[in-house]
């Protein structure tokens, strides 16, 4: 826009010039088409043929059926959908509480030693490989029980939201302006109240979008469940019991030697990955009802 | 500049300032910020049901000067506050009192409205009461004491009829008179007020100002504001800082007027500032 005004005002002599800019931006915006292109595709790829090969092993029967015996056919994953809901209520009962409580400690105490160090750990243990969390948990909740379970499964993947909900909320509680946190300290609310009851409250929103993400995060997790969870091919839902997970169960499948097994896998990936993007879909509708509300 | 000030007739006939027993009063009072002294040695009194205005230029100190009143200076990391502040022979910066409830008996209201976002109106006028130590009042008192707020906020009319709806769909102006009623809520005692009409539109300014002299009936005031004009209509006395030390404090008419110090009459005349 700028450079055309530029050019009906500006002597001859500028002209050359321009015409090389405007060539260069050409070739930089096609650069970044073509970046952006290669990072969608790869995506789109895995959509795909996920739909190709797990649409034709999709049934109603896939989502209320439990899985069939070898050498039969049918079945379904109605145990590992429902114990992967199960894990993912653990988890949360872990993770949020926790999370929630350290992010709003880092943000509120910013100038803290202490909150220096805890903020280094979450990072630490947000690039932790997701089997050592399972070993773990395995040596602390399997081990001294003498068996796997739904809980020692639970705790491993809460274990993992812990330091991706801890950074959400902070961020979400810093945008909170320090002006807000004052008329409530002016009214005499206590800080500790000020915290839960006007800071984390106006900052809910975001922290649910956050705890989404997390949650989407960890349903997908396999490895930390091996030898926690450690799957079930029957229907359970104690949790002291090991219990069916989807990532589990499509791991079983897909390693087996029999066609109808792999085929129910390729649909146990796609209902995972429709599971995972629902919750992104939920995370993305709750942010922008979010800042549709509050423009302050 | 000075032509246009426009004086109120206070109504009340001028009573010596000495003569009304001050309800608030600092001591050698200083105010620091890590190495940076803000606020200088002020010895001040701010009298029961005056209106008492700070004035000053930015940076002068005045805003620091009352976020001692209610202990909030010390909320900010590395401030910390020397001297003393008197609060019906209390002194307010001793061991054993408590600020949060200090905060109770003294109202604040910022320069910018800060209304609560997830709050309905209502919520946000009742949320100081929801932290009061004697019993909480019920239901219905409460709906008493919110119509009672905003009434006195010159708000009621116009939100009566949304008073479940969020605080963050109105103007400035009714956001910044939400947060009045909000402070006046909880019957302070004192209630200060930090440039209240800093970011308001001249009608807005109009009904805070006249809100602010109604107030002294029930209340002590203190407002900062570099507004001079604003100092002149709504307060019975006016102190005026420079560089963090009170450099005069009088009553308006008598600072406006006939200022003692040539930097408070350089001041108001519009030579700086």
């Amino acid at each position: 826009m700028s450079s055309s005004v530029f050019a009906t005002s500006a002597a001859r002599p500028h002209l050359p010039r321009l015409t090389r800019r405007k060539g260069m931006s050409v070739v930089m915006i096609a650069l970044t088409c073509l970046a952006a292109a290669i990072a969608v595709v790869p995506l789109l790829v895995i959509l795909g043929y996920l739909l190709k090969q797990g649409a034709s092993a999709l049934s109603l029967d896939f989502f209320t059926r439990m899985p069939a015996p070898v050498g039969e056919a049918g079945g379904g994953m109605a145990n590992a959908i429902v114990g992967t809901l199960i894990l993912i209520g653990i988890a949360c009962a872990v993770g949020l509480p926790v999370g929630i409580g350290a992010g709003l400690y880092l943000a509120e105490q910013k100038g803290a030693k202490l909150a220096e160090l805890v903020r280094f750990l979450a990072d630490v243990l947000n690039g932790l490989p997701s089997i050592v969390m399972g070993i773990f948990a395995w040596q602390f909740l399997v081990r001294p029980v003498g068996h796997f379970s739904a809980i020692a499964g639970g705790v491993a993947i809460g274990a993992m939201m812990i330091p991706l909900v801890t950074r959400t909320t902070e961020e979400m509680v810093r945008t909170v302006p320090q002006s807000l946190r004052e008329a409530a300290l002016a009214l005499g609310y206590p800080r500790w109240r000020t915290s839960l009851q006007i800071v984390l409250r106006t900052a809910l929103g975001g922290i649910v979008t956050g705890v989404l993400v997390a949650v989407a995060r960890v349903a997908g997790e396999t490895a930390p469940l091996l030898f926690t969870a450690f799957g079930n091919q029957f229907w359970s839902t104690d949790l002291s019991q090991p219990i069916a997970a989807l990532p589990l169960q499509i791991f079983t499948y897909a390693i087996s030697p029999y066609d109808d097994w792999h085929a129910q896998a390729w649909a146990g990936s796609l209902v995972l990955i429709a599971l995972v993007l629902i919750i992104s879909l939920i995370a993305r509708f709750a942010t922008r009802a979010r800042h549709g509300r509050a423009h302050d | 500049m000075t032509e246009t000030l426009v004086l109120l007739d206070p109504g009340v006939e001028t009573v010596p300032p000495s003569a009304v027993k001050p309800v608030l009063r600092t001591e050698e009072l200083s105010a620091w910020f890590g190495e940076t002294r803000a606020v200088r040695d002020v010895t001040l009194q701010m009298p029961e049901h005056e209106v008492t205005a700070i004035i000053g230029p930015s940076g002068c100190g005045k805003s620091t000067l009352l976020r001692c009143l209610n202990r909030m200076h010390e909320t900010v990391v590395g401030a910390r506050v020397d001297g003393h502040v008197i609060y019906h022979d209390q002194d307010i910066y001793s061991g054993d009192v408590d600020p949060i409830a200090l905060r109770r008996h003294i109202g604040m209201v910022f320069q910018r409205p800060t209304p609560f976002p997830t709050m309905s109106i209502r919520d946000n006028v009742a949320a100081g009461l929801r932290v009061q130590s004697r019993p909480r009042p019920g239901r219905a008192e409460v709906d008493e004491i919110v119509e009672r707020a905003l009434r006195q906020a010159a708000l009621w009319d116009e939100v009566k009829d949304r008073l479940g709806t969020s605080a963050i769909n109105l103007s400035g102006g009714q956001q910044q008179r939400l947060c009045i009623a909000r402070a006046l809520a909880t019957s302070p005692d004192v209630l200060l007020l930090d440039e209240p009409t800093a970011s308001l539109d001249p009608l807005s300014t109009q009904k805070v100002e006249e809100l602010v002299y109604e107030l002294r009936q029930s209340m002590t005031v203190v407002i900062v504001t570099h507004n001079m004009q604003q100092a002149a209509r709504v307060s019975d006395r006016t102190v005026f800082m420079l560089a963090g030390e009170m450099v005069e404090t009088a009553p308006t008419r008598v600072m406006f007027t006939t200022p003692s110090d040539p930097r408070t009459e350089a001041y108001i005349t519009g030579r700086f500032g």
